[in-house]
């Protein structure tokens, strides 16, 4: 079902809001992930704007909903939407990367209150997720798990390990997102290490599989509300996504997989995010 | 009987290190309701799969797949279970030792970790299946404990304190049946971090872990035949370290041998080593154990032989030992 017009427009307004916040603490920090932080947003903002249930006041609340970035290095874009969301103050994030900052590239659930789990090093958010959800269903607990991982990282061994034991587990209540946005650190996916076909690899262990637009909100929240009523198999979204979504400048290329923004470049970076949202 | 406890097992003379292991974590399986098992298809071997009988829905066989093993207890514990961990040592601590760290130490996870067939104990499966570097990896990981039981009624004792113990906790065991060294469950104390003194000396200290304390016991009790004096210490927890114990070993022998079925390099020899470089105090350690080498394959009791673990190689050492004429030439009080 499409979202409400007024509904659209509000996480349209997030969305930028978080972009706009990732470019500044960027900036301010000498060095981000920026460009997976850009592809993941549009996944995160519908998911902590919309669908997922918890407190910022109690982080840890028992009933709360979780959410495990296992592609961990969009931790910059994570660390923003908890800011704004009020798990802690904002004015924090001036020391992202810094000397004892509890903000590293990679978050840290221990440091950074509204983390589920420290991600960073690949290959470890699904299996995680999967002992979260089966703890939750061996507890009659009734909260849901999401995880994001990156498309590069699904190279890696432990992934497969875990999407084979999700579905033999029959772990339904977790839904997971692929950020699709086709770009590893040193090139396009297909070429460093091809992972096509995804939807039909993760068809043949067992999942339930679909493919959209990852930027496009409606899309989203389809997909969504569809893995909630799956009782039978793992869910995954392929969401197809563009690195450095939204900077012209960066999108689609790899070189912004990680990167420093100057004065200029920032101004540039803001200018473009709000033409983008300007046309829709 | 063990603090808490309303069951004892007494009647361990004929099992393994191993089968023990499996009742009674099947028993605390009744006192620990959030108390949950995982294995890598080593359930039958681990001997893990005792819990599955009576816990069928609190047990999860993943396969072969180490990684998946370790991040699916992470999960778990941080969701309010009590995941407990088996499998081979060598797949433990070396297969996926980053999951182990990265998952469980790295977040403060409480997983309990029981790895079996460790050191050469798995003797005929060769060097794929034993594991001579697993005290060294754990214990280099922040905020675990490391312990080596020496038999049966230790290993009871072990798991049991791990359950209330803060925190991860790697167990290693062997596989082969290992000769009782205490009586029963009840006749020792046992406490993690504090080393078992089980024979007093005065010349020569043997400090020894895991199955090579038997060995250690009755190398003390072939030299008191030659009329030296050993004192023998089970050194069952390489961390958190019984610094206090090995100092009291210094002070009073001045001569250390240290045993355990590990590689000599970073496993409890070395632990040992740091307490005594750190305090600045005069002894001479000798270190066996494998000498920085690939296990062979044989019998698990010819290899504790051949890498002289057993009592002739401790006999042998102490004689090596005793013979050093460092005290002679230098005024050692003034150099302590």
């Amino acid at each position: 079902m499409a979202l409400k017009p007024a509904e659209l427009k509000k996480l349209k307004q997030t969305a930028l809001r978080i972009r706009e916040q990732i470019v500044e603490v960027t900036y301010t920090c000498g060095g981000a992930h920026i460009g997976g932080a850009m592809s993941q947003t549009d996944i995160m903002v519908a998911l902590y704007y919309k669908f997922m249930k918890f407190d910022p006041k109690k982080p840890l609340l028992p009933t709360r909903d979780r959410f495990i970035l296992s592609k961990g290095h969009g931790g910059v874009g994570h660390a923003v939407i908890l800011g704004d969301l009020g798990f802690f103050d904002q004015k924090e994030l001036a020391d992202f990367n810094k000397t004892g900052s509890p903000f590293g590239m990679h978050l840290d659930w221990l440091k950074v209150k509204g983390v589920d789990a420290s991600t960073g090093s690949l290959g470890h958010g699904l299996s995680i997720g999967i002992g979260m959800s089966m703890a939750a269903r061996l507890q009659n607990k009734k909260y849901h798990t999401y995880v994001v991982v990156g498309d590069g990282e699904l190279h890696g061994g432990p992934n497969w390990e875990a999407i084979m034991a999700a579905a033999h587990f029959k772990v339904t209540n977790m839904t997971t997102f692929v950020d699709r946005n086709k770009l590893c650190i040193d090139g396009p996916t297909e070429e460093i290490m091809g992972v096509e076909p995804l939807k039909e690899k993760f068809e043949s262990f067992g999942w339930k599989a679909v493919e959209i637009d990852g930027h496009d909100f409606d899309q989203i929240a389809d997909a969504i509300e569809q893995s909630h009523k799956e009782k039978d198999k793992p869910f995954v979204i392929i969401a197809n996504t563009i690195k450095g979504k939204g900077i012209d400048f960066m999108e689609g290329l790899a070189k912004w997989h990680y990167a420093g923004l100057d004065e200029e470049m920032k101004k540039q970076a803001l200018a473009s995010l709000r033409r983008m949202y300007k046309n829709g | 009987m063990a603090k808490g406890l309303t069951w004892t097992i007494d009647d361990a003379d004929h099992m393994t290190q191993a089968e023990i292991y499996g009742e009674v974590l099947t028993k605390l399986g009744y006192e620990y309701k959030n108390l949950v098992a995982l294995t890598a298809d080593l359930a039958g071997s681990t001997k893990i799969g005792r819990f599955q009988k009576d816990f069928p829905d609190r047990f999860f066989n993943v396969g072969i797949a180490e990684m998946n093993l370790f991040g699916m207890a992470s999960g778990m514990a941080a969701s309010g279970l009590l995941p407990v961990v088996s499998t081979f040592a060598a797949f433990a601590a070396l297969r996926c030792a980053e999951h182990v760290r990265t998952d469980v130490c790295y977040q403060k996870r409480n997983v309990k970790i029981i790895a079996t067939h460790s050191g050469t104990s798995f003797g005929q499966a060769g060097t794929t299946h034993h594991c001579t570097e697993d005290l060294a990896v754990m214990r280099a990981m922040s905020g675990m404990t490391v312990i080596a039981p020496a038999d049966a009624y230790e290993t009871a004792r072990a798991v049991v304190a791990a359950m209330e113990w803060d925190g991860p906790v790697y167990i290693r065991i062997g596989r082969s049946f290992e000769p009782p060294l205490h009586k029963n469950m009840d006749s020792f104390d046992f406490e993690i971090g504090k080393a078992i003194k089980l024979r007093e000396g005065t010349d020569i200290t043997v400090i020894a872990t895991g199955r090579t304390v038997p060995g250690a016991v009755e190398a003390a009790e072939m030299a008191a035949n030659e009329g030296l004096s050993v004192k023998v210490l089970d050194l069952h927890t390489i961390k958190p370290i019984d610094v206090e114990a090995i100092m009291e070993a210094v002070m009073e022998t001045r001569r250390i041998i240290t045993v355990e079925d590990h590689n000599v390099y970073s496993g409890m020899g070395s632990a040992v080593a740091d307490v005594i470089a750190a305090s600045g105090k005069g002894c001479v350690l000798k270190k066996l154990g494998l000498q920085d080498e690939f296990s062979i394959v044989g019998y698990p009791d010819d290899l504790l032989h051949y890498y002289k673990m057993d009592a002739d190689g401790i006999v042998e050492a102490i004689g090596q030992v005793m013979k050093m004429d460092f005290e002679a030439d230098e005024d050692w009080e003034d150099e302590i």
